[in-house]
C-alpha cells in the first residue's frame, strides 16, 4: 500500500482544485503524477504521511459543516472557496499544512515533461545555440 | 568498523572546503595525507540532464526542500561533489567593506578579504558577460530600472564556456561554472587530495571523525565512493569543518561541544527570499541565457533589500508563486513571457533565529521572520513591481498582496498595497540559498565560536571554513567572501603545520 492509496480519490480532487487543467489528464497521466508524488513522499518520515493522510481526510469532511457535504461531492468553486479558507487560515499551522499540500500538488503536476510542456518552457542545454 | 589515519581531514567540498583542499594540498608533496569527505556524489558530466526533479534529487540536501522548523521557509543547499558552488549561478561578488567593519572580527580586515577573494575571481575566471550574451529577462530589468531612475549593476560570473543553457541551479549541463568542482577540487586532487564523496560525518572526537559511507543506489546518478560502504573510525591530527551554516554548526553540536561552545547555532542568518513574475504581452528570451546577470543594491542600506534577475523552473516557479487556480495557471501557461527578479532581505542576526539538532542529531533551523524582514520583503516586492511595469509587463503576480495579480491598468493599488501588505507567513513561498552564521567568528567563547582564523575556541586542532563563520549577515552574494576566509584558514595551519602536526 502507497501513501496515498488511502486518500487518493480525496488528493486527485484537491490537484484539480490546485492546477485545474489536471481535470483533463488521461489515467496514465494520473499514474504518473502519483508516482511522483509517491516516490517524494517516500524521503520523509512516517509520522509525516500520517499527517498527510489526516489532513486530507480533514479536507474531505470539513465542508460537510458548511456545505452539508464531503469535498469530493462539491462543485468546483465550492472545493476552491475551501482550499483558500485553509491558505488563509489565521493560524500558521495550518496555513503551512496546506502549502505542504499545495507544493505535493504542484510537484506531481509540473514535475511531470506533459506538465512542462504546457506552460512552454523549454530550456535546453545547448541553450542559444539551440534557439537558432 | 573500518579504521583509517590522516594528518588533515576536510569536511565538506564546497567554497569552504574545496578552497581549503587546495590551499592545503601543496603539503602533498611533504608526505602530508589530506582527505576531504563530501556526503553528496559526484556526478558525470553527461549525468546533468537538466531536468528538474531529477537533479534536485541529487545535487541539494533534502532535494532542495530543507524546511525550516517552523514549516515556513524552504533552505536550498548543495550536497554534491562541490557542495552549492555546483549549483548556484556563479555570481562573485568581493565583500562589502562596511559589513567587514561592521563585523569587526580581530584580525580580519577588509583588506586582507577583499585581496583574497580577488586571487580567487582571477582564479575561477570572474568576468563580465559581453552584452551579446544578455537575454530579454536580464535587459528589461536593466530597462525598468533605468526608466525609474534605479542603478542596476552587473554581476560578474566565473563561466567559462557558458553556452546559455540557464540551467545554472540544475548543475550546468556544459561545465562551463567555475566552481571548487571545476577548479580546485580538481587541482587539490592532481596534487595527492583524496576526495571521499557519500561519505556522511557523523561526529567528530577527539582528532577523529566517524563517518558512514553509503553505497551507490541501484540505478542512481554519479559515481560511487572510492570506499567501501560502512562506517569508518578516520583519526586526523587537523580536522576542518566546512559543512556549511546548517551542517558545521549541528555536526559540531552533536559531537557534544554544544556545552563549552555556548554561541554554536547562533546568530544564523540566510537572506530570506522570494521570486516575483511578471508577464509580459509577447515571449521573451528568459529560459536561455545566464539567468542572473544584474542586481540591484541601492536600497540595502535604506530599505534592507536586494533585487536579483532570475529564472527558476517551471515547478520552482509555481511552488514559489502564491495561491492556486485558474490564476496561478495562468501565469504557468505564459512561461515564455514571464519575466522574473528574485528579491533579498538582508537580515540581521537575533535571539530566536539559530541551528539545533533534533533527537537522532539532524540539524534543525529554527528561523522566523522578523517585521523588519518583512517590510523589506514588501518593499523589494513593490519596488520590483514597478520595475516590472516600467519595463513593459502587462501583469505582475505580488505574493504579498490579498489580490495576488496586479494588472498595468491597477498600478495605483501597488502603493495601497504598500501600506497594507498581505505578509502571511506559511502562505508566501519564502526561500534561501545564502545560508550563513551558527559558527561565527569571533573574540571568544562568550560572542562566538572561532577566532578571527577559523580556529575553534579552546581546541586547537578543529577549525571551522565555510559561511557559518559570517557573524552577520554578508548583504551579498556570499561564495567569493567564502573562499576567502577559507583561504585564511589554510593559510594559518600552513604557517602552523609543524606544531599541529
Amino acid at each position: 500500500m502507497t501513501v496515498l492509496s488511502p486518500v487518493r480519490s480525496i488528493f486527485r480532487a484537491v490537484v484539480s482544485t490546485v492546477v485545474p487543467e489536471a481535470k483533463d489528464l488521461s489515467e496514465a497521466g494520473w499514474s504518473e503524477l502519483l508516482t511522483l508524488v509517491e516516490t517524494t513522499l517516500q524521503n520523509l518520515p512516517r509520522a509525516m504521511h500520517r499527517q498527510l493522510r489526516l489532513s486530507i481526510r480533514t479536507i474531505q469532511w470539513l465542508p460537510v459543516f458548511r456545505y452539508g457535504r464531503c469535498f469530493t461531492s462539491l462543485s468546483a468553486e465550492q472545493r476552491r472557496q475551501v482550499l483558500c479558507y485553509l491558505q488563509d487560515h489565521r493560524l500558521e499551522v495550518i496555513r503551512c499544512g496546506f502549502w505542504g499540500l499545495r507544493t505535493l500538488a504542484l510537484l506531481g503536476y509540473y514535475g511531470r515533461p506533459e506538465g512542462v510542456h504546457a506552460t512552454g518552457y523549454g530550456a535546453d542545454p545547448r541553450g542559444w545555440e539551440a534557439l537558432r | 568498523m573500518t579504521r583509517r589515519s590522516y594528518d588533515i581531514v576536510i569536511v565538506g567540498s564546497g567554497a569552504g572546503g574545496g578552497t581549503v583542499a587546495q590551499e592545503l594540498s601543496s603539503l602533498c608533496q611533504d608526505g602530508v595525507r589530506i582527505a576531504v569527505l563530501e556526503k553528496g556524489a559526484k556526478l558525470r558530466a553527461e549525468e546533468f540532464t537538466g531536468r528538474e526533479l531529477e537533479m534536485a534529487q541529487v545535487l541539494y540536501e533534502d532535494a532542495g526542500g530543507f524546511l525550516n522548523a517552523e514549516r515556513t521557509m524552504t533552505l536550498a543547499f548543495g550536497s554534491t561533489y562541490g557542495g552549492s558552488t555546483a549549483v548556484y549561478t556563479g555570481t562573485s561578488l568581493p565583500p562589502p567593506e562596511h559589513v567587514l567593519q561592521r563585523w569587526n572580527v580581530p584580525n580580519c580586515t577588509f583588506a586582507d578579504v577583499e585581496q583574497r577573494a580577488r586571487k580567487f575571481m582571477t582564479e575561477n575566471n570572474v568576468h563580465f558577460l559581453e552584452g551579446k550574451w544578455i537575454n530579454e529577462n536580464n535587459r528589461l530589468f536593466v530597462e525598468g530600472c533605468e526608466q525609474l531612475g534605479y542603478r542596476a549593476q552587473q554581476f560578474p560570473v566565473n563561466l567559462k564556456g557558458c553556452r546559455g543553457s540557464s540551467l545554472c541551479n540544475l548543475g550546468c549541463p556544459n561545465q562551463a561554472k567555475q566552481g571548487t568542482d571545476r577548479v580546485q577540487l580538481p587541482r587539490a586532487e592532481r596534487n595527492g587530495v583524496e576526495v571521499i564523496t557519500r561519505c556522511e560525518v557523523l561526529r567528530v572526537g577527539e582528532k577523529t571523525i566517524f563517518a558512514r559511507v553509503h553505497a551507490k543506489p541501484p540505478g542512481g546518478k554519479g559515481e560511487p565512493s572510492p570506499w567501501q560502504a560502512g562506517d569508518y573510525q578516520i583519526d586526523a591530527k587537523v580536522i576542518v569543518v566546512c559543512a556549511g551554516a546548517v551542517n558545521s554548526p549541528a555536526l559540531l553540536m552533536r559531537s557534544g561541544m554544544g556545552p563549552r561552545l555556548p554561541r554554536l547555532g547562533r546568530g544564523f542568518t540566510c537572506h530570506p527570499a522570494f521570486i516575483m513574475v511578471a508577464e509580459h504581452g509577447r515571449a521573451i528570451t528568459n529560459f536561455v541565457g545566464h539567468p542572473k546577470s544584474f542586481y540591484l543594491d541601492q536600497f540595502a542600506q535604506s530599505d534592507r533589500f536586494l533585487l536579483e534577475t532570475c529564472m527558476y523552473f517551471p515547478f520552482t516557479t509555481a511552488k514559489a508563486m502564491a495561491g492556486f487556480g485558474e490564476e496561478h495557471s495562468r501565469f504557468m501557461r505564459a512561461f515564455p513571457r514571464l519575466q522574473m527578479i528574485l528579491v533579498l532581505a538582508c537580515d540581521e542576526v537575533n535571539a530566536y533565529n539559530r541551528v539545533t539538532v533534533d533527537g537522532s542529531g539532524r540539524p534543525v533551523v529554527h528561523y522566523r521572520c522578523t517585521p523588519e524582514v518583512m517590510r523589506a520583503l514588501v518593499r523589494g516586492a513593490i519596488t520590483s513591481a514597478k520595475i516590472f511595469f516600467a519595463a513593459g509587463a502587462e501583469r505582475v503576480h505580488l505574493p504579498v498582496a490579498r489580490c495576488a495579480t496586479i494588472e498595468r491598468t491597477d498600478v495605483e493599488r501597488l502603493n495601497q498595497i504598500a501600506e497594507h501588505p498581505d505578509f502571511m507567513t506559511g502562505k508566501i513561498s519564502v526561500s534561501a540559498a545564502h545560508l550563513q552564521g551558527g559558527c561565527a567568528m569571533g573574540r571568544g567563547p562568550a560572542d562566538s565560536v572561532t577566532d578571527g582564523f577559523g580556529r575553534v575556541h579552546g581546541i586547537p586542532w578543529l577549525f571551522v571554513a565555510d559561511s557559518s563563520l559570517f557573524p552577520n549577515s554578508l548583504e551579498i552574494n556570499p561564495y567569493l567572501t567564502i573562499m576567502a576566509l577559507a583561504d585564511r584558514v589554510a593559510e594559518t595551519i600552513r604557517k602552523d603545520v609543524h606544531a599541529l602536526l
